[in-house]
């Protein structure tokens, strides 16, 4: 007997959404993100001529490419619901492990191919820590910032110095001026590719949405997510050989702390889930540009140094607490409050969820 | 009352799942005594029984989740000991539990597909969602699983229809023999119930799968099974085919063990 002579047709079925209303439907937060970018745009263009200039597009390169690096090299990390703190000291550690290799007498070259297995191989120590420690990899991947942080400052003595090489080298590496806008592009491609297209990929998000299922399946749990710990730190460390050879000069003292939580931020403006299971490398991208805009532009309105980061901080809260609203009026959950519902009713009229919706 | 029940119908080559005596305590509580229980090819059974009777620990066993402390299964007349759930598995015994265990966040095609997936580009397993979607339409069409689109993600589902998706990835292991259902109706409304009782009857029927279904709700089981076990104090105490007992036969003898147990009790 068939199931259909059973079930009438109209059983919860909702008509099957088009195309471009399935896009919308689940790609809410990156639209948001979107509008949120396009917003502040608007914004520094009308508050100042400086802004929508090319000039200042090189500028705004310069910010974002770093943040969209690190969203990227997080972006895993968290859809496995983990998170890496010490991607940004990997950051500062890894041009100094280049200084470190060419002073042992290999040339840069491979000094550098070196520093990044390093990087590698602390990346699978965070790895190893949080999955067969158990360690929660905040505090396994905190614990591993401090230590990175204590050898950089002991091996240089905490003084700046420069980074090794020159020539078409280091212009690739960070050198020419949108050589690190080239490598966040060429990077996040690779890793969409990777996150959508591949069973990795896919096993990554099966992973962070649920963990148990996901090993009753037969999927290395634990392969998976040592993996992200290393590709994380690979990334963070590539970034700071760019960034070495980019600023000309490495400084020791620098707090990476900060550059792995503009990392995060990127990624969950973007729309992936401090919880697991959700996120994009598009969705980071794009959380990428909306703080780097904040960055760039409110320096542009001259909004003195000490009020910046109060500045930074508040849009943030501000494009967050409006993400998380549109998601909730659109979710299945429903929404909440006043404000969830006036979202609702204006985001329903695109994808047309308010009204077909199925009430749990 | 004869504690191994009546052996109804024929128990022998038919039966692709037997058990002979198996027992299993946790420390002093006794919580299977000696369970005798036979399943015929493309049979539904269900098995009925207060709380702590023993069905959960049953089934546990038969997952591959527990040891018995004792006691055989046979599976198609060979004796069988699981080591592990995989292990179970490996031997077509597939189970449903209550968390369906699905991952919410990923579309009903990969859901069914969850690392079994269909690649190209060799290393780099690429997915090749479109073979993907369009076998996994294939398949719920073929079982009678009716979903809007493989596309949506299972979170968007209704309980019935992601009890059905769950109950389809199971199926769709080639060596399934045995299909464990853990309440496959709790909290479900008519029409969902309706689903997916046809979609067990249609599997049993049309597949030949056999299958064990656990419920709480009578009326239920009676819609489903060919044959009904009772399991009290770690034992089937009642073995009947549907032909040889009514639902309010099978009322009538849980309601008088019931008091008889509460007697015992208050004498002691």
């Amino acid at each position: 007997m068939s199931l259909n002579t059973l079930a009438p047709r109209e059983v919860s079925r909702r008509i099957p959404a088009s195309g471009i209303r399935r896009l919308i439907g689940q790609h809410l937060s990156e639209l948001v993100s979107i509008l949120v970018a396009v917003a502040l745009a608007i914004f520094f263009t009308s508050q100042s001529p400086n802004f929508f200039t090319s000039d200042n597009a090189l500028v705004l390169s310069q910010f974002i490419a770093p943040f969209a690096i690190f969203a990227l090299a997080e972006v895993p990390v968290l859809i496995l619901g983990e998170i890496d703190l010490s991607v940004g000291q990997m950051y500062i550690v890894s041009p100094f492990f280049v200084t470190y290799w060419n002073n042992a007498g290999v040339p840069v070259w491979p000094s550098i191919v070196l520093a990044l297995l390093v990087c590698c191989g602390l990346g699978l120590i965070n790895g190893l820590v949080t999955v067969k420690l158990r360690v929660p990899s905040f505090i396994a991947t905190l614990g591993m910032a401090f230590a990175l942080r204590g050898i950089v400052l002991i091996y240089s003595n905490g003084a700046p110095t420069n980074p090794i090489g020159s020539g078409m080298l280091v212009n690739i590496l960070g050198g020419w001026s949108w050589s690190e806008a080239f490598w966040a592009l060429g990077l996040a491609a690779m890793l969409h590719v990777m996150l959508r297209g591949t069973t990795f990929g896919l096993h990554i998000v099966a992973v962070g949405g649920n963990t148990e299922s996901a090993r009753e399946s037969g999927i290395g749990v634990d392969y998976i997510k040592i993996w992200c710990f290393v590709l994380c730190a690979l990334l963070g460390g590539l970034m700071g050989i760019l960034d070495g050879y980019h600023l000309g000069s490495l400084d020791p003292a620098t707090d990476g702390l900060t550059f792995t939580f503009y990392g995060v931020t990127s990624a969950v403006i973007g729309g992936t889930a401090l919880t697991g299971g959700r996120g994009t490398m598009v969705g980071a991208c794009i959380g990428a540009c909306v703080l780097g805009m904040i960055k760039d532009g409110f320096l542009i309105l001259g909004t003195s140094s000490f009020a910046l980061d109060l500045v930074t901080g508040l849009t943030i809260l501000l494009a967050m607490i409006l993400n998380v609203q549109i998601e909730r009026a659109t979710s299945m959950r429903g929404p909440r409050g006043s404000f969830g519902q006036a979202v609702s009713l204006v985001f329903s009229i695109f994808t047309r969820r308010g009204k077909g919706r199925v009430r749990p | 009352m004869t504690p191994n029940g009546g052996t109804n119908g024929p128990a022998g080559v038919e039966d692709v799942l037997r058990t002979e005596q198996i027992s299993m305590s946790f420390g002093p509580v006794v919580a299977l005594r000696s369970v005798d229980l036979h399943l015929q090819r493309g049979e539904v059974l269900g098995l009925v029984g207060d709380n702590g009777a023993g069905k959960s620990t049953l089934v546990k066993i038969l997952t591959g989740l527990y040891r018995p402390d004792g006691g055989r299964i046979y599976l198609e007349g060979e004796e069988v000991r699981f080591r592990s759930v995989r292990h179970a598995r490996q031997h077509g015994i597939e189970t449903v539990f209550q968390d369906l265990a699905l991952v919410d966040e990923l579309s009903v095609y990969h859901n069914l597909f969850l690392n079994r997936e269909n690649t190209r580009g060799g290393w780099f397993r690429f997915l090749d969602n479109r073979a993907m979607r369009a076998a996994a339409r294939r398949f719920l069409d073929d079982i009678g699983v009716d979903i809007p689109s493989v596309d949506t993600p299972v979170a968007k589902l209704s309980g019935g229809q992601r009890q059905a998706i769950a109950v389809a990835r199971a199926v769709r292991q080639e060596k399934i023999k045995i299909l464990l259902l853990d309440e496959p109706l709790a909290a479900m409304g008519a029409k969902e119930k309706s689903l997916i009782i046809g979609l067990i009857k249609s599997l049993s029927k049309k597949a030949n799968i056999s299958i064990i279904v656990i419920d709480h709700n009578y009326t239920h089981l009676f819609e489903i099974c060919d044959r009904i076990n009772v399991i009290q104090r770690g034992q089937v105490t009642m073995d009947k085919s549907l032909s040889e007992i009514k639902l309010e036969e099978l009322i009538e003898f849980m309601v008088q063990s019931f008091r008889r147990e509460v007697a015992t009790g208050a004498a002691k």
